[in-house]
């Protein structure tokens, strides 16, 4: 989907200065374009549940953080995401990996889940499923932001 | 060698805030969570710091974090018990891989869930030494108290130290009627805290 440097110039354009993540095998290759570009600053967690209130005391610090993790980290990351979501009411966005997203018939409940629990935690979400839908990230951000809401980015994945 | 016995000495928890919050004033934020963020108001309230209650068990230390790496120049102190610590032990090597050196942890140590009434914590019966895990994890000081008088003659020098910083104190249960004590209303003091930043 994204490459590094495509990735890490959208995310300057949007005027993200921190992405707090877990990487997977997809997002992992990333990495390089992350932490080289310079205004933006890669803070590595080692469990996503530590990712939702880092981004929370970038944001009350004045910066514009973007969390980013697979599906499989967002399930164990969720009342970390409630809290600062629903009881802080920060505007945290964050794109989010769907593990095999993008094999067809794919039975993963790292896949199938991940609609249901985002429409359960009454989130607004924006999938990417195919290059062409790339630009649909940088459009939902800006909306999420002019909203002040939360927002997240359902990128499809292959089989990791 | 610091004595993690049952028996080993520990002091009123109110009393070790209490130095903190002589210390730790202008240029300081404080985020306190679970019981500390229902003493700490009782004692002083001020638009930098952020009693984060409802909170996230073990997400104080990564938000004091984020409030760090955001503001450099701003010294952030966060507060946490030890079972909110187990929670999240490896927020210690988050901490120490950030780069971010404007954090000092305080772990009060009581060995209890102190807020739900006071159950045992895994480590109950387990010597853990929590400065130590913590220098392990790259922290560049760590300290360890027990007796009160020490922490009052030690803690400004503390400090003082390169960062980041942690802290364990050992600490008798809280006064039942302080944990019972309000935290300020979140959206009050998230605006506070947000307009004394951009101060």
């Amino acid at each position: 989907m994204f490459t590094g440097p495509e990735i890490a110039s959208t995310l300057i354009e949007l005027g993200i200065t921190h992405v707090v993540w877990i990487p997977d095998t997809t997002l992992g290759p990333w990495e390089t374009a992350l932490d080289s570009t310079p205004g933006l600053c890669l803070v590595r967690v080692c469990r996503e549940g530590e990712a939702w209130p880092l981004a929370a005391g970038l944001h009350l610090g004045g910066k514009a953080p973007l969390v980013v993790m697979q599906t499989t980290g967002l399930f164990e990351s969720g009342d970390a995401l409630r809290n600062v979501l629903y009881d802080l009411k920060l505007p945290i966005y964050s794109l989010i990996g769907v593990r095999n997203g993008l094999v067809a018939g794919s039975r993963d409940t790292a896949k199938t889940f991940a609609e249901p629990i985002l429409a359960a935690w009454g989130l607004d979400w924006v999938r990417i499923d195919s290059p062409a839908d790339k630009p649909k990230l940088a459009e939902h951000v800006r909306r999420c932001r002019a909203e002040g809401k939360a927002g997240v980015a359902l990128m499809a994945e292959g089989a990791p | 060698m610091t004595d993690f016995s049952a028996n080993s000495p520990a002091m009123p928890v109110v009393d070790a805030l209490q130095v903190l919050v002589g210390l730790c004033g202008e240029g300081w934020s404080v985020v306190t969570n679970q019981g500390s963020a229902r003493i700490w108001p009782a004692l002083s309230r001020r638009p930098g710091d952020f009693h984060y209650n409802p909170s996230t068990m073990g997400g104080a230390i990564p938000l004091a974090l984020g409030l760090a790496l955001a503001q450099p120049r701003r010294n952030v102190l966060a507060v946490t018990g030890d079972g909110s610590l187990l929670m999240s032990l490896g927020s210690l090597v988050t901490v120490a891989g950030s780069g971010g050196t404007n954090l000092t942890v305080v772990v009060l140590d009581n060995r209890l869930y102190e807020v739900t009434g006071g159950q045992r914590t895994a480590a109950t019966g387990v010597a853990v030494d929590y400065a130590a895990l913590a220098q392990a994890a790259g922290f560049a000081s760590v300290a360890n108290f027990g007796e009160l008088a020490a922490w009052q003659r030690d803690a400004a020098r503390f400090l003082r130290e390169p960062g980041p910083k942690l802290v364990r104190l050992a600490v008798l249960p809280a006064p039942r009627e302080l944990l019972r004590s309000s935290t300020p209303p979140l959206a009050e003091q998230l605006a506070d805290l947000q307009q004394a930043l951009r101060a």
